[in-house]
């Protein structure tokens, strides 16, 4: 009778214990959804700032270079060249293509175009001293608003910063062609700017590629050579453990600690220069060396120790064994561990404000020793920026970065799938 | 010749020397009857030689850059007259940036003191002598020891040995610059901590419930007293970390639970590497995500519904930090989870019961202390991030619970103290480096915590 009950109890349970089951089952899809798709949210939401940063305004002028509207005799006399007046011969070209723009609208017209487009035309005159006397057709910078008010044609969240007459007649021009949006060359082509119209990733680039290229011929040797001392020679001591201790200790030590050690060690005590990528670049060794190392040891024990014992068996010596046989076959591993360092590396920025790499620099760098700064630094640069077409170029800045991580994750994946082996 | 250039030469010079130490050997070995009357192949007597001609050459060069700036500018100091010489710290580091600006040609010499400007050319005479003894030093040194290595070839040495011996030690100094590294953190905080508490007692500053670190510029400004009580960044840093942790340990352990007992082999396939995307993205993205999408919502969403959210509120910081964990939360977890023997499962299973009651009941107990240590693990890492907070936090130091407040933490005052206008030796300065030696420890305590839960968990099933 008992039994019956029971047998009763745990069937009339049943169908609570699978709803039970159901809805476990249903939180587990629910936390990859919410993984998932806190994801999709910042990719979209990063595309859909930034696309527009890598698009630039342009305006397409003839531009009348006539001799006395600039004070110019001769463009190839420097000093006449600096006395001379650029802004005219601009303000004037763009009056023409405006109908019904009075001298009494001079100002407006002016605050369309971009204050850097004088100097390019400018340094067009001086390449170009022929061109003075004639009109040219020319294709200059617009001013940042006329960007982000043609970039976002219709949302009246950007438009502000023009006047009523102002986006009037940017539309007209737009119909008219005069205003062009294109491809955003100058993203491409220069370094940081005050003016986000002109501001560039190159020098932030350059930066990184600098920065990077010490932290790599650092840390890729030493995190080897530690890793094979570790996995093959280390004996089994205090010291040793404690070395042990200390890089898992490392791997999990705040970045920006890092940054601290950067400036009192190498700037404070070696009197290092600040802002340089030398010491940006031996502060990120310090970092990924960790990861490096504890990477590397596992691409070490995964050699299996048969080719050790048939080695030593024909004779080879300790150092032999490891550096003519273990090495080759883990080396693989050891690159795949260390891109992804690298790529861990490339992103990292907390340490590198502390060190001064957060300086704005408007030259391309030239060398390790130059004032630099890196990409996810210029993205926090521009990021502070209250101004709307400095968030857009820093979402283009971040697109630019996360393509580099991409690449060198799918590189590391390529390399571990073409050149790792199963035992 | 700057010491990049130096390097390679020097680097050439051992190659060289590897050169004449491989002929020499063979030269040596040919008269005996072939190489095989060396104790060593001719290979390592090479190797031999350009370690000699390198190592000593390498570390002159590194000892004398590294100490050079310091050397030269206490002999500059040293010739000003006594009128000149700086007081303090601060002046004397003013002072040095005069006299190298004039160097360089930055400022002008005309208006400068002479004595400055004597000082400076002396800066130069200085900088041009060092460099020309550095060159002549170490190309000696390699020369000369390349020649003793060269010279000492003998077909009884047995240069293998002493290269194999050599390299390691090379070897032995990589892993050994992690202790080095360690000692160089504790050394940089410590020293300038450790002077931070001589001007402000250690009662104050762990104790204190107002910080506001803007002290007075000249003795005689109207200003605030600085005021540096810790309290107000640990309880922000410690609410921000607190709801990450809540989005990110429910999220990364449910998806880690789902992935190893329920997922096919297939949707884990895309999912697992989906998820570590987004450990993959740098934190500078998350910040600008946190800063410019999610806060500008949050405090949207709490206007719309009558409730008043700052812009920069503790809540956007801290779940961006949350989405950002989830993976190392969910990665630490999927290891322990797979970790628990199958035999657990198939016991449980056969005695009747659902999947998830063996998850609730057999699997999550025995992988609890390897969960747990992945959390503090993740909490330690929630504490020391630093972009999202320098981005999204404030600056404001509220002592308050609320998640729509602004609050400030340790990391983002590191930064703000640290990268504005710098004074030497101002407490505002050496604050920062008292604020890193507090997240130093407590990181440190929770690593090692952690790591010891981890490592004493793992072994009891392997």
């Amino acid at each position: 009778m008992t039994n019956h009950t029971q047998a009763e109890i745990v069937r009339q349970s049943l169908k609570k214990r699978y709803r039970k089951e159901k809805r476990f089952r249903a939180y587990g899809i629910l936390a990859i959804a919410i993984a998932l798709s806190a994801l999709v949210v910042l990719f979209t939401d990063i595309i859909g700032k930034g696309y527009t940063g890598f698009m630039k305004t342009s305006l397409n002028l003839e531009v009348e270079l006539n001799q006395e509207m600039m004070f110019l005799d001769d463009a190839t006399d420097p000093k006449q060249i600096r006395m001379a007046d650029f802004v005219e011969p601009l303000v004037q070209a763009l009056m023409k293509e405006i109908p019904g723009a009075t001298e009494a609208d001079r100002d407006e017209v002016r605050t369309l175009i971009n204050p850097y487009a004088s100097a390019d035309l400018r340094e067009a005159l001086v390449n170009n001293p022929e061109w003075l006397g004639t009109t040219r057709e020319m294709n200059l910078l617009a001013h940042t608003d006329v960007d982000v008010y043609a970039k976002h044609a219709g949302d009246s969240a950007y438009s502000i910063k023009l006047s009523e007459q102002q986006r009037e007649w940017v539309d007209q021009l737009v119909e008219k062609g005069v205003v062009e949006v294109g491809f955003n060359d100058t993203f491409f082509k220069g370094g940081d700017s005050r003016d986000p119209s002109r501001a560039g990733i190159l020098g932030a680039v350059v930066g990184s590629l600098l920065t990077m290229f010490i932290t790599l011929i650092l840390s890729f040797p030493i995190g080897v050579a530690a890793a094979i001392y570790l996995e093959e020679f280390a004996p089994q001591n205090k010291l040793t453990d404690f070395i042990e201790v200390n890089i898992n200790n490392l791997a999990a030590v705040p970045s920006i600690i890092f940054g601290l050690l950067g400036l009192a060690v190498f700037i404070g005590l070696f009197g290092m220069p600040r802002s340089v990528p030398v010491v940006g670049g031996l502060v990120l060794t310090l970092m990924t060396l960790p990861t490096i190392i504890i990477s590397s040891r596992a691409a070490i024990k995964s050699v299996p120790p048969s080719i050790r014992e048939a080695a030593s068996g024909i004779g080879a010596s300790k150092m032999q064994v490891v550096l003519h046989h273990v090495l080759p076959l883990a080396l693989p591993g050891m690159l795949t561990g260390s891109i992804i360092g690298m790529a861990q590396a490339l992103g990292e920025t907390a340490p590198l404000l502390l060190i001064g790499m957060v300086a704005f620099i408007v030259d391309v760098p030239n060398g390790f020793l130059d004032s630099a700064t890196v990409l996810p630094v210029q993205v926090f640069l521009w990021a502070g920026s209250p101004e709307l077409a400095f968030i857009e170029r820093a979402s283009a800045a971040i697109m630019v970065l996360l393509s580099f991580l991409i690449s060198m994750n799918a590189l590391a994946i390529w390399l571990r799938k073409r050149l790792e082996r199963r035992w | 010749m700057q010491p990049a250039n130096l390097l390679l030469i020097t680097l050439a010079f051992a190659a060289i020397a590897y050169g004449f130490g491989y002929f020499r050997s063979r030269a040596l070995a040919m008269p005996l009857g072939g190489i095989r009357h060396l104790k060593s192949l001719p290979f390592y007597y090479g190797a031999r030689a350009a370690l000699w001609c390198g190592i000593p050459a390498l570390i002159v060069l590194g000892l004398w850059a590294a100490f050079q700036g310091h050397v030269i500018q206490t002999l500059v100091i040293g010739t000003l007259p006594e009128n000149l010489l700086p007081s303090n710290e601060g002046e004397a580091s003013l002072l040095l940036s005069k006299i190298s600006n004039i160097a360089s040609g930055a400022l002008p010499r005309d208006f400068a003191d002479p004595a400055i400007v004597k000082a400076a050319d002396l800066l130069i005479r200085l900088r041009e002598q060092s460099l020309m003894y550095m060159t002549a030093l170490v190309v000696a040194v390699a020369v000369l020891a390349g020649f003793i290595a060269w010279v000492r070839i003998r077909p009884t040495l047995n240069a293998r040995v002493q290269v194999e011996a050599t390299l390691k030690w090379i070897f032995f100094s990589c892993a050994a610059l992690a202790i080095l590294t360690t000692v160089g953190i504790i050394f940089s905080v410590a020293l300038e901590t450790f002077r931070f508490f001589q001007k402000i007692s250690f009662i104050d500053f762990i104790f204190g419930s107002h910080w506001s670190p803007q002290t007075a510029l000249r003795a005689d400004q109207v200003a605030a007293e600085g005021a540096f009580g810790m309290i107000p960044l640990f309880t922000g840093t410690l609410l921000i970390s607190a709801i990450a942790m809540l989005v990110a340990v429910p999220v990364g352990l449910m998806s880690a639970v789902y992935l190893s007992e329920y997922a096919n082999p297939r949707v884990r396939g895309i999912v697992k590497p989906l998820l570590e995307m987004l450990a993959g993205v740098p934190t500078v993205v998350y910040g600008f995500f946190a800063a410019l999408t999610v806060a500008p919502f949050i405090s949207d969403l709490a206007a719309s519904l009558g409730i008043e959210a700052s812009s920069q509120s503790a809540l956007a910081a801290g779940a961006v930090m949350g989405i950002m964990i989830i993976p190392f939360v969910s990665s630490l977890s999927d290891d322990v989870i797979n970790a628990v023997p199958q035999s657990l499962r198939d016991g449980s299973l056969a005695l009747g019961a659902t999947q998830s009651e063996t998850m609730k009941k057999v699997i999550f107990p025995a992988a609890l202390p390897g969960i747990m240590g992945g959390i503090l693990l993740a909490v330690s890492r929630a504490i020391g991030e630093t972009m999202i907070v320098v981005m999204a936090a404030g600056l404001a130091a509220n002592l308050t619970a609320n998640p729509l407040e602004t609050v400030t933490t340790v990391t983002v005052q590191i930064v703000t103290l640290l990268t504005g206008d710098q004074e030497f030796d101002s407490a505002k300065t050496l604050a920062a480096f008292a604020l890193g030696a507090m997240l130093f420890l407590s990181t440190l305590v929770l690593n090692i915590l952690a790591l010891h839960i981890v490592r004493k968990y793992r072994e009891q099933y392997d």
